[in-house]
C-alpha cells in the first residue's frame, strides 16, 4: 500500500502472462458465469463465429482491480469501474497501468485520490479502461 | 490480501476483505441466472453438436461495469440484493449494425439492510454476431 499520492504518479502490474484456457474455466467456476463463449471452444467458434473462446470481461476487471487494491489498500477503495474495450484471448499477456489524476486533501476526514486505469495486451491494445476513487483516512496518508 | 487475517486486521479491517469484483459471484445463488446449465433443462453449449445460438445471450457482451463501495465487504457478511432496471439506448456500431445498450443497477445490502456495494452494469447486444478483429 502506498501513501502520499501525487498527481501523475503511476503504478504498473503484469496481471497475467500467456493466459491459459484453464484460467477461463476457473473464472467461470468462481464467478458462476458459464457462458460457453468463454469455455466452449467448439461453440464459440462454430456457433458464435468468434475465433475461439475469450476471457470474461470480469476476469480482466478482477485482475485489474488487484492493482487498485494493492496500491491504495482494499478498505480505502470507494469506486472502481470501467469499460471493456476489446476481447482478451488465450495466450495474451495483460499489464495494468494506474495513474493518479487528482488528490484532494482534507475531504470527509481524509484524502481523496482519483485514478485512471488502463489494461493493455502485449500488442499495446487497450482492453479495459476505468477509473477508481480512494479515500485515505487522515493519519494513514502523508 | 485475501487469505491473511492478521494482515487484514493490521489494515484496520474487521475481517479479510473480499476482492473488489466479488459480488459478481452472486450469479451462483441467483435462481434465474441464465448462464448456468441446470439438470433437466436444455443448454445451448456444445455436446454431440456445437450447440445453438441463444436468442439473446450469444450476441450480448458485457460493455461496462461500475462498483461503488459504501464499506468494505468482509468475511462473514451476508448480502441480499435488489435489481433496479435501467434504460436501453441504441448506437451505430463501428462495423455497421445497431448496438443496443442496456443498463441496470444492483444494490447489495448487509444483514442490517445497509448498503454495502452498488453495482451498475451495461450490456450490449449486437445485431449480428460480433466477429472480432
Amino acid at each position: 500500500m502506498t501513501t502520499g499520492f501525487r498527481v501523475g504518479q503511476t503504478f504498473q502490474k503484469v496481471l497475467v502472462e500467456d493466459l491459459k484456457r484453464t484460467r477461463l474455466v476457473q473464472y467461470a467456476g468462481a464467478s458462476g458465469d458459464f457462458n460457453p463463449l468463454h469455455t466452449d471452444e467448439v461453440h464459440a467458434r462454430d456457433v458464435a463465429a468468434f475465433p475461439g473462446v475469450f476471457a470474461h470481461g470480469m476476469l480482466t476487471m478482477a485482475m485489474s482491480g488487484t492493482l487498485v487494491s494493492d496500491v491504495v489498500g482494499i478498505a480505502n477503495v470507494r469506486r472502481f469501474g470501467g469499460r471493456f474495450l476489446a476481447q482478451v484471448w488465450p495466450g495474451q499477456t495483460l499489464t495494468a497501468h494506474l495513474e493518479v489524476t487528482e488528490v484532494e486533501q482534507h475531504v470527509r476526514g481524509g484524502t481523496r485520490v482519483e485514478f485512471v486505469l488502463s489494461t493493455r495486451n502485449e500488442h499495446g491494445d487497450e482492453v479495459f479502461r476505468g477509473t477508481a476513487t480512494a479515500v485515505l483516512e487522515r493519519g494513514r496518508s502523508a | 490480501m485475501f487469505r491473511d487475517r492478521e494482515a487484514a486486521l493490521a489494515e484496520g479491517l474487521p475481517e479479510i476483505a473480499a476482492p473488489l469484483t466479488f459480488v459478481q459471484a452472486s450469479a451462483h445463488v441467483d435462481s434465474e441466472y441464465p448462464l448456468r446449465p441446470r439438470p433437466g433443462e436444455p443448454w445451448f453449449g456444445s455436446g454431440r453438436d456445437p450447440g445453438e445460438a441463444h436468442p439473446a445471450l450469444t450476441r450480448t457482451l458485457h460493455a461496462e461495469q461500475h462498483f461503488e463501495y459504501h464499506r468494505p465487504l468482509v468475511v462473514g457478511d451476508i448480502l441480499t440484493w435488489q435489481v433496479i432496471p435501467g434504460r436501453s439506448w441504441a448506437k451505430q456500431g463501428r462495423r455497421g449494425g445497431e448496438l443496443v445498450f442496456t443498463d441496470f443497477v444492483v444494490e447489495f445490502r448487509d444483514a442490517d439492510g445497509k448498503l454495502v456495494i452498488t453495482s451498475r452494469s451495461v450490456s450490449v447486444e449486437t445485431s449480428t454476431s460480433p466477429r472480432s478483429s
